[in-house]
């Protein structure tokens, strides 16, 4: 049966593609719903096209206020987390020190405890300490646990480096901040890039943390949830949209100029 | 130790040695290298070659003793402060800068602003001219090996270090690389202290040669002096080939030693011979493959009067080209090896002939029989 | 020569003779203590400290009104299990059950990248990890419309009689697969099946592909090396991945929120509106220090077994 054997030798291919329509499924369902035009007050059912939403994303109250503080603190959270986590990286990578075990063990719990824990037991402390919850609690846990993905980003980085390129650098009589602004900094600086991307993105669409730190703060993610409650306007699917659009361009593009500077070096 | 002129530029290292917890990576150790001279440390990895090289550099911190530059005590400076460079192992050239901008590296450190001349000059000296703008991993292996010679010697240190740089190229290029850096040690006259395991290396390029083995130094002066006058059977057997003998000292006539190895007699001089000699004391005799003359047992007549002489069995021939080289089976040693120039071939000299292995006495060295015999023997021949 | 010591010890392998691999030179020996500082002592207030802190508020007694004092009254812990198990236990289910569906359904896709994408590699990459930057709430709701009441996948699944078996299984209910067990759990399985990919392309990636060659060339069937080359050396990505998606599903209440009814509640539900409607401070601390302790746990147990501890 040439069907079967041709299922058989392409079962991984087939297999792989499934799965990643599975994944990009709930994307194209988000875009098209995003010129939909619902009857009631919730987008789950397609009616008719329209480019309302698209041609007033700002048009329902508290979006894109909502919109603007997630940016804020995943800027603010993305600088605390990467320049603490690159700090704690080369710690690790460059330095003998005391209780190194418990140092990871500190590092690593906070990736293996459901966010759920983290963030009760935050609101506890915050709680006890009759902190007001609000923008820097939320800032506050959002740098606790992108932290730790930092420096494992950057310490996959800094441990691949030659440790001979420092040497090198001091050899050419440059002291040890030289040696650090020219040399060490800029090669770790993909590492550093990745860790500040990966903190930026957990941050920004963080919720069950920021749901328990928030007080009556309203984040993008919170406003997409209580939404749900109440109804769903189709301006969550625009913002969706463009969010996925943007990163994919973002990739293309560095990809692209990638690509065309190692044609000029190949050529050159 | 060798001190031709007690110069400003000579490197000295006074007691120096590294111990990493009871492990002693280089012993107490004297060592002086003049100014203008091509040092190469020699040995197999481990034998605190490469150590001894970064203590210079100021990459180590020595376990005791002294780094001196000419009068300068530098032994607590930092590398930075150093008037030394040195050429990396896989050279360390930095990726994310280009050439142009590697090799004006030191330059910049050192605040000075127009570099623009002096690196073109270099990278022209290197032949690098064209390459100026791209960036390390766009270039070859030879390529890079150059950029980090110019990097290094731009700022004119006292002393280039090189630790192995030319190890990752091959065979073809290295024989290339090393007439090259020799010739750059010449134009420039600066200092080399070159690291390497590979003993043609070290006998092509070098003045001086120190051959180290397990952290001290086992010989030291200039290659032909090494080859031909070994001290130590690690020294005879690391450089190039030896054949061995243990033999028993019998009588001295004049300046020789006449000694009894294997039921025959063998003249040595006593000026090459490093070992003490009594009579009835035990010495091992070196001798050189290529030193050796093999006869057909038939023709035994025709060998002057005067060479030391074995019998043996050919066991094995394999030619290559320049020579045919033999293994002999003989009564003092059942692994001879004799190199035998293609001049004129003699076609009975097969597997299984009976031969007489005969040498000039002045060929022959003694060492101290208390030795390892099969020290220094490379279980892998490194290339 | 100097102060000659005895005959040096033998080279051994484990000498440290490679420069590459010594410490750092000693200036500056307090140089990481203050690179550690600010980091440490961020995640030691904020996440350690919480951690006491809660310990210390599932053993209180008390109201909002009156305040709260330590009384060691650990029938909280008792009366929380004895009250909240089948929510215990559907976590545990769900996410085993989502983690087993994200390793088949990751797995062939991550195959499928190392080894058989060639020029397509980034840009199938690139759709894994793009829906990351779309609003994870906002692509779970759209699970709602795919899923919906008389929705093509409903009446396809229906048409095929798949629904008479799972709602059989007790996975669904009639015609309806939202609201149900099975829809939450689809909804676990698409929010962290990239955690699933990741680790497992990484650790495949890692693969010479003359292992497969060398393999078929010593008589193996392509079924066989896999089974004895290809998933054996891809294990750290197998553990590190079902590691990353089984914690966070255990203590997600989002899907079964979003997608669930109340019979479909997991304890992430439970400690959510014990905390923040509830306002039953000790019952849901005691909750929150009861999934922490199982899960690390677990994990322990889980990276024992595996024999794989470099997983950061």
């Amino acid at each position: 049966m040439p069907f079967v054997n041709w299922l058989k030798r392409h079962f991984v291919v087939i297999a792989g593609l499934l799965t990643l329509a599975y994944l990009l499924l709930p994307n194209v369902v988000v875009t098209v719903f995003s010129f939909n035009k619902p009857k009631g007050r919730f987008n789950y059912q397609w009616q008719q096209f329209s480019t309302d939403a698209w041609k007033d994303p700002c048009g329902v109250a508290g979006l894109c206020g909502s919109l603007s503080l997630s940016l804020q603190i995943a800027v603010w959270a993305t600088i605390g987390a990467t320049a603490l986590g690159t700090m704690i990286a080369f710690a690790l990578v460059r330095y003998r020190f005391r209780a190194r075990g418990a140092v990871n063990s500190l590092i690593f719990l906070p990736m293996a405890m459901p966010e759920v824990v983290m963030a009760a037991s935050l609101l506890t402390l915050f709680l006890n300490l009759g902190a007001q919850l609000g923008f820097w609690t939320i800032l506050i846990a959002h740098i606790m646990f992108c932290l730790s993905f930092v420096v494992t980003a950057v310490k996959a980085r800094v441990m691949s480096m030659d440790p001979r390129l420092e040497q090198a650098a001091q050899d050419l009589y440059a002291g040890p901040a030289q040696t650090f602004l020219r040399v060490t900094l800029p090669i770790a600086a993909p590492g550093i890039a990745a860790g500040a991307l990966l903190a930026f993105a957990l941050s920004f669409d963080d919720f069950i943390i920021t749901n328990f730190n928030a007080g009556s703060t309203v984040t993008f993610p919170m406003f997409v949830w209580g939404s749900a409650q109440r109804g769903t306007p189709v301006q969550i699917n625009v913002i969706g949209t463009a969010m996925f659009l943007i990163a994919v361009l973002f990739v293309l593009t560095s990809m692209v100029i990638g690509n065309r500077r190692n044609k000029q070096k190949a050529s050159s | 130790m060798k001190t031709t002129n007690s110069g400003s530029g000579d490197v000295r290292l006074t007691g120096i040695s590294k111990t990493y917890g009871s492990f002693a990576a280089v012993q107490p150790l004297d060592l002086t290298v003049p100014q203008g001279s091509f040092f190469a440390l020699l040995g197999a990895s481990g034998c605190g070659k490469t150590t001894t090289l970064r203590m210079i550099a100021g990459l180590e911190e020595p376990s005791s003793g002294t780094v001196h530059l000419g009068d300068q005590d530098v032994t607590a400076l930092p590398p930075y402060k150093r008037p030394v460079n040195t050429v990396f192992q896989s050279y360390a050239l930095f990726p994310h800068l280009d050439i142009f901008e590697n090799v004006a590296f030191g330059l910049r450190r050192r605040g000075i602003k127009s570099v623009k001349k002096q690196v073109e000059d270099m990278l022209e000296l290197v032949q690098l001219g064209e390459q100026a703008r791209k960036k390390p991993h766009q270039l070859s292996g030879g390529q890079q090996q150059r950029v980090a010679v110019a990097r290094a010697l731009i700022n004119t240190p006292k002393v280039l270090l090189l630790d192995e740089p030319l190890g990752a190229l091959d065979l073809k290029l290295r024989r290339q690389m090393q007439l090259e850096l020799k010739r750059i040690q010449t134009e420039v006259g600066i200092t080399f202290v070159h690291v390497t395991h590979d003993q043609e290396e070290a006998m092509t390029m070098a003045d001086t040669v120190a051959v180290m083995n397990a952290g001290r130094v086992e010989q030291l002066g200039s290659p032909t002096d090494l080859y031909e006058n070994p001290n130590t059977t690690f020294v005879a057997n690391f450089l190039g080939t030896s054949n061995l003998i243990e033999a028993e000292v019998d009588t001295k006539s004049g300046d020789d030693i006449v000694l009894k190895a294997g039921g025959g007699k063998l003249v040595l001089p006593e000026s090459r011979c490093s070992a003490p000699t009594t009579a009835g004391g035990k010495v091992l005799v070196g001798v050189r493959p290529e030193k050796i003359s093999l006869t057909h047992a038939d023709a035994a007549g025709e060998i002057p009067e005067g060479r030391n002489r074995i019998t043996g069995r050919i066991a094995n021939s394999s030619f290559i080209g320049v020579s045919t080289q033999y293994v002999i089976d003989t009564s003092v040693c059942p692994e001879f090896e004799v190199y035998a120039q293609n001049i004129d071939r003699d076609a009975r000299l097969a597997p299984g002939a009976e031969v007489v292995l005969h040498w000039s006495p002045a060929h022959t060295f003694g060492l101290d029989a208390a030795q390892d015999i099969d020290a220094g023997i490379q279980e892998e021949a490194a290339l | 020569m100097a102060t000659l010591t005895e005959a040096p010890p033998p080279l051994s392998p484990t000498a440290p003779t490679a420069p590459t691999a010594k410490p750092p030179r000693k200036r500056g020996r307090w140089t990481p203590y203050l690179l550690l500082l600010p980091g440490l002592l961020w995640l030691f207030v904020f996440f350690a400290l919480p951690m006491i802190y809660q310990a210390s508020t599932s053993v209180q007694t008390g109201s909002l009104e009156e305040g709260y004092k330590v009384t060691w009254h650990l029938a909280t812990y008792w009366d929380a299990l004895s009250e909240y198990w089948p929510q215990f236990l559907r976590s545990v289910l769900y996410a085993a059950a989502a983690t087993i569906l994200c390793l088949v359904l990751g797995y062939p896709l991550a195959y499928l990248i190392a080894f058989r994408a060639g020029r397509w590699r980034n840009l199938i990459m690139i759709l894994v990890i793009a829906p990351f930057f779309t609003s994870f709430l906002i692509r779970t709701l759209a699970w709602k419309t795919i899923l919906a009441d008389g929705g093509p996948v409903v009446g396809a699944l229906n048409t095929l009689h798949v629904l008479d078996v799972t709602s059989w299984l007790g996975w669904t209910a009639g015609d309806r697969v939202l609201a149900t067990p099975l829809a939450v759990v689809c909804g676990l399985t698409y929010n962290f099946l990239p955690f699933m990919i990741l680790p497992l392309y990484t650790s495949l990636e890692r693969i010479d592909g003359r292992l497969h060659e060398a393999a078929g060339d010593l008589y193996a069937r392509p079924v066989t090396t896999f089974r004895k080359v290809t998933f054996p050396l891809s294990m750290p990505g197998v553990v590190s991945g079902t590691l990353l998606t089984f914690i966070p599903a255990a203590g997600d209440y989002v899907n079964a929120e979003l997608l669930g009814s109340t019979d479909t509640r997991m304890i992430g539900n439970v400690i959510q509106t014990q905390f923040l409607r509830v306002l039953d401070y000790p019952t849901a601390a005691a909750l929150s220090f009861i999934l922490m302790a199982a899960i690390l746990l677990m994990v322990t147990l889980y990276i024992r077994r595996s024999g794989t501890e470099d997983l950061v």
